[in-house]
């Protein structure tokens, strides 16, 4: 299995190790080039979302990434990631790659902090401890939507077909459930040729 | 509980990495950076270049003028305090700045004590020219550290040392027997813990920029070849001749600091670069600030 991180800025290592932890194998996306090798899903990580979808746009990843996404690339975005995947941004803030059907509210629980911990159930993967950075929540789906997570009232992670949107980290802590489950999703998503090649092999 | 706010502040520099953190001085500079893809903004009232050149005494800036650039920008906002200067980090505090810079960068306040960074909620980030003073940094709970460099000369020499340094003595305790690392906390005055880390990590436990005399994007590309996990720009991007597409340059600089036919597009046609002075022709020796030695 081999997933593309999208490799511009932000927290793309952690999920890099995540991965590798699990025995998936993982790709940087920097530039244009980079998205012509295969890969079988998709992470958009943390970080800050006005500097990715500039260098997303400038770079000429843009228009790749987006029918990738639509085309049904299993795809991964947490808080930035999610931003970057939302349909609208709360405050009228034009939106970066539009596939995934929620209106996102940037810097939801205020500055540095407003940060917080919290553990909660997410459907698909179960109870998990929950890291919020300057997070976003989602202020609303549309039909189709999802909703996998909430904490405090609020939906924190989205699952629309193949995307999943997340508020918040599960790259920074050392539960790899999340990584697993999206992995899953990942797996079931290859052609039907693939997944029994991938079954023989020791792990993932 | 304490530990978690310490783990939350870790990980927002995290969420910096592969970024670029420039100084400004107004809410239109700071939209500006922005713009040209500025992961975070230092605020502060002058950059160090003007600092240097209207000496005295230089201390935080303007609550007022801070809170008009965290309006002004979605992205965090940092300033600095005074070294030592616990109040004026208070008062920082009390206006939710992202993160605190105890720099030396302004005069500090305090020769022998730096702040107890673990008495606060906001993260701060320490300079350090080598890892004896990265780790004494960390133990009093900075989140992120960066290099001294040396700030406001456009000269990117002892960034490079610095960096180079730490590196070299990360290298040097990584290879260490586990017998030996008593000694070598000892020798660097930190806990046996931090060391230990170091030793089986082979990085620092926080998040590692470049920062002091960055100016162009090949600067940037060369501290991230050498390890910097991100990068400060104070003055080189305001003090230059079009601190946009410069700002945008180096911020691409810092993302394909591997791919040197890009950098060379980067690099063409970005008007003048800030002076800058080289270490030779200072009187002012900002990085020794903080903790005397050798320079």
């Amino acid at each position: 299995m081999k997933i593309a991180v999208l490799a511009v800025q932000g927290a793309f290592a952690e999920h890099e190790k995540m991965l590798s932890d699990l025995g998936a194998e993982s790709i940087e996306i920097r530039k244009k080039s980079d998205l012509e090798q295969d890969f079988d899903g998709l992470i958009l990580p943390g970080g800050e979302s006005t500097v990715m979808g500039k260098l997303i746009r400038e770079l000429g990843i843009f228009d790749c990434l987006r029918e990738k996404i639509e085309n049904g690339m299993p795809t991964l975005g947490t808080c930035a990631g999610l931003i970057l995947m939302a349909k609208n941004i709360a405050g009228g803030e034009s939106p970066h790659l539009a596939t995934l059907p929620v209106t996102v509210k940037r810097n939801a629980y205020g500055r540095q902090l407003g940060s917080f911990t919290a553990t909660e159930h997410v459907s698909g993967v179960g109870e998990m401890p929950l890291t919020f950075i300057r997070a976003p929540y989602v202020e609303s789906v549309e039909k189709g939507v999802d909703i996998i997570a909430t904490a405090g009232g609020k939906i924190v992670g989205v699952k629309y077909k193949n995307q999943i949107g997340v508020a918040f980290h599960p790259e920074v802590t050392k539960n790899t459930a999340f990584h697993e489950y999206f992995l899953k999703i990942c797996a079931a998503c290859l052609p039907s040729d693939a997944v029994q090649l991938s079954s023989n092999l020791p792990s993932l | 509980m304490e530990n978690e706010r310490y783990n939350l502040n870790k990980e927002l520099a995290q969420m910096l990495k592969g970024g670029v953190i420039m100084d400004v001085t107004t809410p239109e500079q700071a939209v500006i950076a922005q713009e040209a893809g500025a992961c975070a903004v230092m605020a502060l009232e002058r950059i160090p270049a003007d600092i240097r050149a209207a000496g005295g005494v230089a201390r935080m800036s303007d609550p007022k003028m801070i809170k008009e650039i965290q309006n002004a920008v979605s992205i965090p906002v940092m300033a600095k305090c005074r070294i030592g200067h616990f109040a004026e980090a208070q008062i920082l505090e009390a206006i939710e700045i992202d993160y605190i810079d105890e720099s030396e960068v302004l005069s500090p306040a305090d020769d022998v004590y730096h702040i107890d960074k673990t008495k606060f909620k906001v993260p701060f980030v320490c300079g350090a020219k080598d890892l004896g003073e990265a780790l004494r940094r960390i133990s009093e709970g900075a989140s992120m550290i960066r290099t001294k460099g040396e700030p406001g000369t456009g000269d990117i020499v002892q960034a490079v040392r610095h960096m180079r340094r730490m590196n070299n003595e990360i290298a040097r305790l990584t290879s260490m027997r586990e017998d030996e690392l008593f000694n070598a906390a000892k020798e660097l005055g930190v806990s046996y813990e931090l060391v230990s880390y170091v030793h089986e990590n082979g990085r620092l436990p926080v998040v590692n920029f470049a920062a002091g005399g960055v100016a162009t994007p090949a600067d940037a590309a060369l501290m991230m070849q050498l390890g910097a996990e991100g990068v400060f720009v104070g003055s080189g991007i305001f003090k230059s001749g079009n601190p946009q597409k410069r700002a945008a340059s180096i911020v691409k600089a810092v993302t394909n600091y591997n791919d040197v036919k890009l950098l060379a597009e980067l690099s063409e046609d970005l008007g003048e670069a800030m002076v800058g002075i080289n270490e030779q022709e200072i009187e002012l020796l900002m990085s020794i600030r903080g903790e005397s030695g050798e320079r």
